[in-house]
């Protein structure tokens, strides 16, 4: 299918969703930059800032009940999976009012209820955990399937190649979303990889590799929404590269000096809000002020949830201990 | 004198020994343009170039296999993984490979390898880039366990470390690397300490601390608190090496003052303190005129929450309320 016809088929709702969550994602990043920086929140955070095309794209073409897994880079997927700025701020803040109750923090964003495992913060680490939890949909004969995020640095790993041999012959419903940002900390994949994408290697697995341009979100979404669907239909595995970037530094303490002003302004010109507000003007699917109260909105809700994580309860020492074994009480 | 970081200490030790000897070289993930995530590794691509400052793909089990593998056939590589709870990716190729080659072939063979490696927690990182595991590594024969507590240890004990010929896990402090708090004046010559020799960091008569890594630092101040507050003399003895473990000097500070604390970072439950308390029992049982207490982590991961972090790891505060109701001081909550 076309581009245009495309964006006929998904109509004016789906599209101002795709904005809305980009721009969630956006401005929630931007906000806790300054947070961070201003000592509100201990450790460290990795930004999505850049990246927000693949999250939405992905998530939007997923159902209530799939499962995603995430990264040390969860934020941009906890938001695009529909947990509240509440519940991941009060996190970020130690708050027991946070989605981990203040055990996890930035690296470890999750909420089973809403369909996202707690973010696993070592590289590679999610894949085979995705692998197993796509085999118990399938034992179970239920129509779920599970997607793993994850670096082009995390394709290096043994995990994601034994995980996805593994997927193939076990023939799970499993979607391998690999974020090709061009770099894993400081190193540009070129260093460390001496293939140009990172999709061909699926081939050696036998399941299918997808390429998409993570800049754009209705590229991912096609993208997406087919692999999954295939997945749920009992046709396997598939791995989907998104070329994409980051416009931040790896980590709050990195300012990224090691990438080149030119690449970074490549891709910069790739902006995939500003490219995708262009789309839905140029399109008349949406005017400036419609836009700008989905910007305005956003701001009082991230104001609302600085809020309500400052005045959330911190955990007491005697918490400490708490959850690290099963009580005998089995959750539904 | 000239006063360095623990950081600085540690890479002077491998500058120092990279001039001398081309065997040595570095291996490890954003080590070289980057310098490590830690900065440890700044300045030196530009000295020794990008053969010997190896970039690696994020690989930590290869990473620890090349390096072994290199070792054997005439390299004196020594290897860093970033954060040591990602050692556990590359344990077979320290547990399996690494620890066993040399005594599964009847000593034919040596593994000089060095891992470095940021433990401990503190900084807010929780469960999986906070953790202490010492305590499995040190468990394994074949293997050293190396912790220094500060700079002049740091510089002495790495040099150690890369000429010793078997496989050396060097675990570094994330909050000691640039804390200007425990600058020290280090020689500016190469110098080793040997591994397998504590060191007692503040001499006293009432208590022995035996304590690792950053646990001295908190220890030594806890010492001076409690000399202060209650005029109690701690002896405060740093293993500097888990394995070989210098029991005689915990002996003969144990002898001298009856009573042993044991402060470590990682959870209590099968802690390193724990193979120390069972020595110092076996061998000296009749030195001891109370019960040995350990101080260490709660038995559960490092949460996120400082609030929670703070009460899993040990602090000064309850280091000293520990000690003081040993000794009879108070009725502290420990
Ligand atoms: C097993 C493991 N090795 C190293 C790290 C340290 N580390 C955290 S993120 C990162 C880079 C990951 O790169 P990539 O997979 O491309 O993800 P990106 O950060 O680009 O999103 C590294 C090396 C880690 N967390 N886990
Ligand atoms: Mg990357």
């Amino acid at each position: 299918m076309e581009h245009e016809d495309i964006i006929k088929e998904l109509g004016k709702e789906k599209l101002i969703g795709f904005y809305t969550k980009m721009v969630k994602i956006r401005s929630f990043e931007e906000r806790i930059r300054f947070l961070f920086l201003e000592g509100k929140m201990p450790g460290t955070i990795h930004q999505y800032i850049g990246m927000e095309a693949n999250a939405v794209g992905v998530c939007s073409a997923l159902q209530k009940d799939d499962v995603i897994a995430s990264t040390h880079r969860p934020h941009g997927h906890a938001i695009a999976r529909g947990l509240s700025f509440n519940e991941i701020m009060a996190e970020l803040y130690g708050r027991t009012t946070g989605c981990c109750r203040g055990k996890g923090g930035s690296m470890h964003l999750g909420n089973l209820e809403k369909g996202m495992l707690t973010a696993i913060a070592i590289v590679g680490g999610n894949l085979p955990i995705v692998v197993g939890m796509s085999l118990a949909f399938k034992l179970m004969k239920q129509n779920r399937v599970a997607v793993s995020f994850f670096g082009d640095g995390a394709s290096n790993e043994g995990s994601f190649h034994e995980s996805l041999n593994m997927a193939a012959v076990l023939n799970t419903p499993s979607v391998f979303v690999c974020e090709n940002n061009q770099y894993g900390a400081s190193t540009s994949i070129k260093k460390v990889m001496k293939i140009e994408n990172i999709a061909d290697r699926a081939r050696s697995y036998g399941i299918e590799g997808v390429i998409a341009d993570g800049m754009d979100v209705i590229d991912v979404y096609i993208h997406a929404k087919d692999a999954i669907e295939k997945a749920r239909k009992g046709g396997g595995p598939t791995l989907l590269e998104l070329k994409t970037f980051r416009f931040c530094g790896h980590s709050r303490r990195d300012p990224g000096s090691y990438i080149p002003k030119e690449e970074k302004e490549s891709w910069q010109r790739k902006d995939p809000i500003n490219n995708f507000k262009k789309l839905l003007l140029n399109e008349g699917l949406a005017g400036e002020d419609e836009l700008d109260d989905i910007n305005n909105l956003i701001e009082k809700e991230l104001d609302e949830s600085i809020i309500f994580a400052q005045e959330s309860p911190e955990p007491a020492p005697e918490d400490t201990l708490k959850d690290l074994y099963a009580t005998m009480e089995v959750p539904e | 004198m000239r006063e360095i970081t623990y950081l600085e200490a540690i890479r002077e030790a491998l500058q120092q020994k990279m001039r001398e000897d081309d065997s040595v070289y570095l291996i490890g993930e954003d080590i070289a343009e980057y310098g490590g995530a830690f900065g440890v590794t700044v300045g030196m691509l530009e000295e020794f170039g990008k053969e010997r400052i190896r970039n690696t793909p994020i690989s930590e089990e290869v990473i620890i296999g090349v390096a072994a593998g290199s070792a054997m056939t005439g390299m004196r590589p020594v290897a860093e993984i970033m954060f040591s709870d990602f050692i556990t990716i590359a344990m077979d190729d320290i547990a399996n490979q690494a620890a066993k080659i040399r005594y599964m072939f009847g000593g034919k063979a040596r593994v000089p390898i060095v891992i470095r490696t940021a433990g401990g927690g503190g900084t807010g990182a929780a469960g999986q880039h906070s953790q202490s595991l010492e305590a499995l590594l040190a468990h394994i024969p074949g293997l050293k366990v190396v912790m220094p507590s500060c700079p002049y240890d740091a510089k002495g004990l790495l040099l150690a470390s890369i000429n010793d010929d078997n496989p050396v896990v060097f675990i570094e402090h994330k909050l000691l690397y640039k804390n200007k708090k425990y600058i020290q004046h280090v020689p500016g010559e190469m110098y080793e300490i040997p591994l397998g020799k504590g060191d007692i960091k503040r001499k006293g008569k009432d208590l022995t601390i035996v304590a690792t890594s950053f646990m001295v630092q908190k220890s030594l101040d806890a010492a001076e608190d409690l000399k202060k507050e209650y005029n109690m003399d701690c002896e405060v003895v740093d293993l500097r090496t888990l394995r070989p473990l210098d029991i005689d000097l915990i002996l003969k500070s144990v002898n001298k003052t009856g009573k042993l604390a044991c402060v470590e970072e990682a959870p209590v439950f099968g802690g390193f303190m724990g193979e120390v308390a069972s020595q110092v029992t076996e061998k000296g049982f009749d030195m001891l005129d109370a019960p040995i207490i350990r101080i260490a982590g709660r038995n559960c991961p490092v949460p996120y929450s400082l609030v929670l972090e703070n009460e899993m790891i040990p602090g000064v505060e309850r280091i000293k309320s520990s000690i003081k109701k040993m000794a009879g001081l108070s009725q502290g909550k420990e």
